[in-house]
């Protein structure tokens, strides 16, 4: 029996009112990009469902890819069968036993588009339950909440059969609730806060401050990796790299240690803020959760944030490190992220930071750096390339070394 | 020449020697080391253990390199027996096996260890009744060859598997050195643990291997040191050999099937030519890998045959190359029932895909003359 088409359903759409109808298109848009290389299939938005037909294209293969698309609640594969009570009864009975549970109950729900056919829903279902009753046991029909929902819609060109529904990503389509800046160090957290921002339907562009020699070109790599690991849901992600070697080495010198990170994320954040107003940005986020570091206090983060007031958005905030941890595995970023190559966040990392710095002695430090050339500077060497899923360094020496394989 | 000894080992692949040179030369970096240049060795490594377990059908993180069957087998039986101690001292494993699976549990009998030896029937196979007898409470190992290197016979790997879930604690080790692009082995839902390969014996340099440990299967190392392979098998990596090993495996892998096809043809050639002389006994059994032959001429010595095949070019061995120098008795040939004078005429042909059925001719032409004159000489 081949599944012949899959059925999308919209997640929080249907609650969106007036922009449903741009929420939809933007989901129909990313559900095309991400299916772009079946070249046989059928995509047809409507109301509220999306239905892609398969033309001879793999059933796994796109569903495997549905599953990474936000703004996706739901999608169930299809099996179509010639129009005949007979085979809609084998058909059913066979999909029942493939997800078979003892004691399980199921409803048969039909919908009939042909007026023509010889029996009506009622008849159908009738029949159909009757079928699946007599040959498998145990199981029982309930029309409220049952196990398996058995959908049987009769169409011009057959009858189309499903009973698995599986999950989709949930969340926004990416692209709905406009485009943020997401500070990108290369730990564990960064990444997973901006899965969530992608999530609820932003476009992010990574921005990662790379210090060399002190951090090393495989942090950089790693950085690009994890990106390439985020535009699995996107498409590709815009990689914005900061030259931060001489304001690190400014900090160094005039600024004592105690205050040095402190005024290290300032000036992160006021070049993240500055390159979000070129392009146009709405937000920042970041992968802070209260409390995990000194940087990550209330009263760092009263220090740090006010060199702006662009929103800061947090979506790791009130979330423990080992949650955080088991979304960066389920996202396949934890192995990537553990790698040890020290990133700018460590590698003049005081032994120890203040965890309540004040913002009056802040300002005052700085007096003794020259804030607006060390930016004009850093924003002078941005390098800025796009990422896509295929983008990464295991995919890149795989290439240059093919022949050896 | 016409080597039919692909048992022994096998003549190098031209493109897999390729690739051992050009790593060898350009990529010698240490895949530990923190440069880049290390870095690279490194994915070099990475993606040789990618194809190999995709190849397979495993996991990435259930196969470790060693340096050949040899290495796979002391640590498979010796890695267990150091991981297990505590819960038990009695390993199973058979009459057949290789002499670094049979070397290794003598080792271990001298430490207080106790083995079990099935015997094997007429076909080369265990019984499983005896294996299930031979089951005890403090049995920590089953040792079992997948194909015996001197007769090309099978072992029932799924039954002995099937009869092996009712004891989920027992490691099932398989030697599967000569099994490789032979026999289908289907590790992820087979119930086998270890699996031991050896490089040299599918057309890879020599001093390569791997074995497949099963995810959640613990082995204590033998190697210790720098931490290479998770910890398991320390040892700066052999990346040249392990990368020109992928390819090896790929090129057997692919289109395995018609390869096996091809093979089993050419032994099929040669079993119905060699059964039709009334003092040659066919000593593989029906049910045998595809590549593997193993004959004698009654009264003959195997050596005999040997010499004056090579004398004509053609590279056959009397059985396994490990044990040919030595004089052993052809153990396998005995276990199997046959007779000190029989198994002392066995002479081994072992093919490999890149055999041809014109070299079976030649063979064939060959043998024919030197049956004539042992015939006159007798």
């Amino acid at each position: 029996m081949e599944i012949t088409e899959i059925l999308v359903r919209y997640g929080e759409l249907s609650t969106k009112g007036k922009n449903r109808k741009f929420f939809i298109k933007k989901l129909h848009r990313n559900v095309r990009l991400k299916l772009e290389s079946f070249s046989k299939l059928k995509i047809a938005a409507n109301r509220d469902r999306l239905h892609i037909t398969l033309n001879g294209e793999d059933a796994d293969a796109v569903m495997s890819r549905l599953r990474d698309i936000f703004g996706v609640s739901s999608f169930s594969p299809v099996v179509r069968v010639d129009k005949s009570i007979e085979e809609a009864k084998q058909a059913v009975v066979h999909l029942i036993k493939e997800n078979f549970k003892d004691n399980m109950t199921f409803r048969i729900n039909t919908k009939r588009a042909d007026h023509d056919f010889e029996y009506d829903t009622n008849d159908l279902n009738r029949i159909l339950g009757t079928v699946v009753e007599e040959s498998i046991q145990p199981l029982s029909v309930r029309m409220k909440n049952p196990d398996l929902d058995v959908r049987v819609e009769v169409r011009l060109d057959g009858i189309f059969i499903s009973v698995e529904t599986l999950d989709g990503a949930g969340g926004l389509p990416v692209g709905t609730a406009g485009k943020g800046m997401l500070m990108m160090s290369g730990g564990i957290d960064s990444p997973v806060a901006g899965y969530l921002s992608l999530k609820r339907g932003m476009e992010i562009e990574a921005v990662h401050f790379h210090s060399p020699p002190y951090t090393s070109p495989q942090a950089l790599q790693k950085a690009k990796d994890l990106t390439s690991k985020l535009a699995k849901y996107t498409g590709d992600i815009t990689f914005i790299e900061v030259p931060f070697t001489e304001i690190q080495e400014a900090i160094k010198k005039h600024i004592p240690e105690d205050y040095s990170m402190t005024i290290t994320r300032r000036m992160m954040l006021r070049l993240t803020d500055k390159i979000r107003g070129k392009r146009n940005g709405l937000a920042i986020m970041n992968g802070e959760s209260l409390g995990q570091v000194a940087s990550q206090t209330l009263e760092s983060m009263l220090a740090i944030n006010e060199v702006t007031a662009t929103p800061i958005l947090r979506p790791l905030i009130s979330m423990d490190k080992n949650d955080i941890i088991s979304i960066a595995r389920d996202i396949d970023t934890f192995d990537l992220a553990i790698q040890p190559y020290e990133d700018c966040c460590t590698v003049f990392a005081p032994s120890k930071p203040k965890t309540k710095p004040k913002l009056k002695k802040v300002k005052e430090m700085e007096g003794s750096l020259d804030i607006d050339a060390l930016i004009t500077n850093a924003l002078s060497g941005l390098r800025i390339e796009s990422i896509t899923q295929d983008d990464n360094s295991e995919n890149l020496s795989e290439e240059t070394y093919e022949s050896l394989f | 020449m016409i080597y039919f000894d692909n048992s022994a080992t096998t003549e190098i692949d031209e493109s897999v020697l390729d690739s051992y040179l050009h790593v060898s030369r350009k990529h010698y970096g240490n895949p530990s080391s923190l440069h880049a240049f290390g870095e690279e060795t490194a994915n070099l490594l990475k993606q040789s253990r990618k194809q190999i377990a995709s190849l397979l059908q495993v996991d990435e993180e259930e196969i470790f390199f060693t340096s050949g069957g040899t290495e796979g087998d002391n640590w498979a039986i010796k890695g267990t027996a150091i991981e297990k101690d505590t819960f038990g001292k009695h390993i199973i494993s058979t009459t057949i096996e290789h002499p670094a699976v049979t070397k290794s549990l003598e080792q271990l009998e001298m430490t207080g260890w106790e083995v079990t030896y099935l015997s094997v029937d007429e076909d080369g196979q265990i019984s499983l009744d005896d294996l299930k007898k031979a089951i005890r409470k403090d049995t920590v190992l089953v040792s079992i060859m997948a194909v015996n290197n001197e007769m090309g016979s099978l072992q029932p790997l799924d039954e002995i598997g099937d009869l092996l879930k009712a004891y989920p604690s027992i490691h099932f080790h398989v030697d599967a050195v000569q099994a490789i692009g032979k026999i289908d082995l289907s590790l992820a839902e087979s119930r086998i643990d270890i699996a031991v390969f050896s490089g040299h014996k599918f057309h890879a340099p020599k001093g390569t291997g791997f074995i497949y440990l099963k995810k959640g299967r613990q082995l204590a190392p033998l190697m210790s040191g720098g931490g290479q392979e998770s910890g398991k098998r320390s040892g700066t990596e052999n990346v040249p050999g392990i990368v020109a090993m992928a390819k090896a495996l790929r090129l057997l892998l692919e289109e395995s099937t018609d390869k096996q096809a091809v093979v089993r043809s050419l032994k099929d050639e040669l079993t119905s030519y060699l059964s039709g002389f009334n003092k040659v006994t066919v000593f593989t059994p029906a049910a045998s890998a595809p590549h593997i032959l193993c004959f004698g001429v009654r009264a003959i010595r195997g050596e005999i045959i040997v010499h004056a095949l090579e004398k004509k070019g053609i590279i056959v061995s009397t059985t396994s190359a490990c044990s040919s120098k030595r004089k052993t008795k052809a153990s396998t040939v005995m276990d199997m029932g046959y007779s000190k004078n029989e198994a002392e005429s066995a002479v081994r042909i072992s093919l490999s895909h890149v055999n041809t059925l014109e070299e079976v001719h030649q063979f064939k032409a060959a043998f024919d003359d030197i049956y004539n004159q042992l015939k006159e000489i007798e």
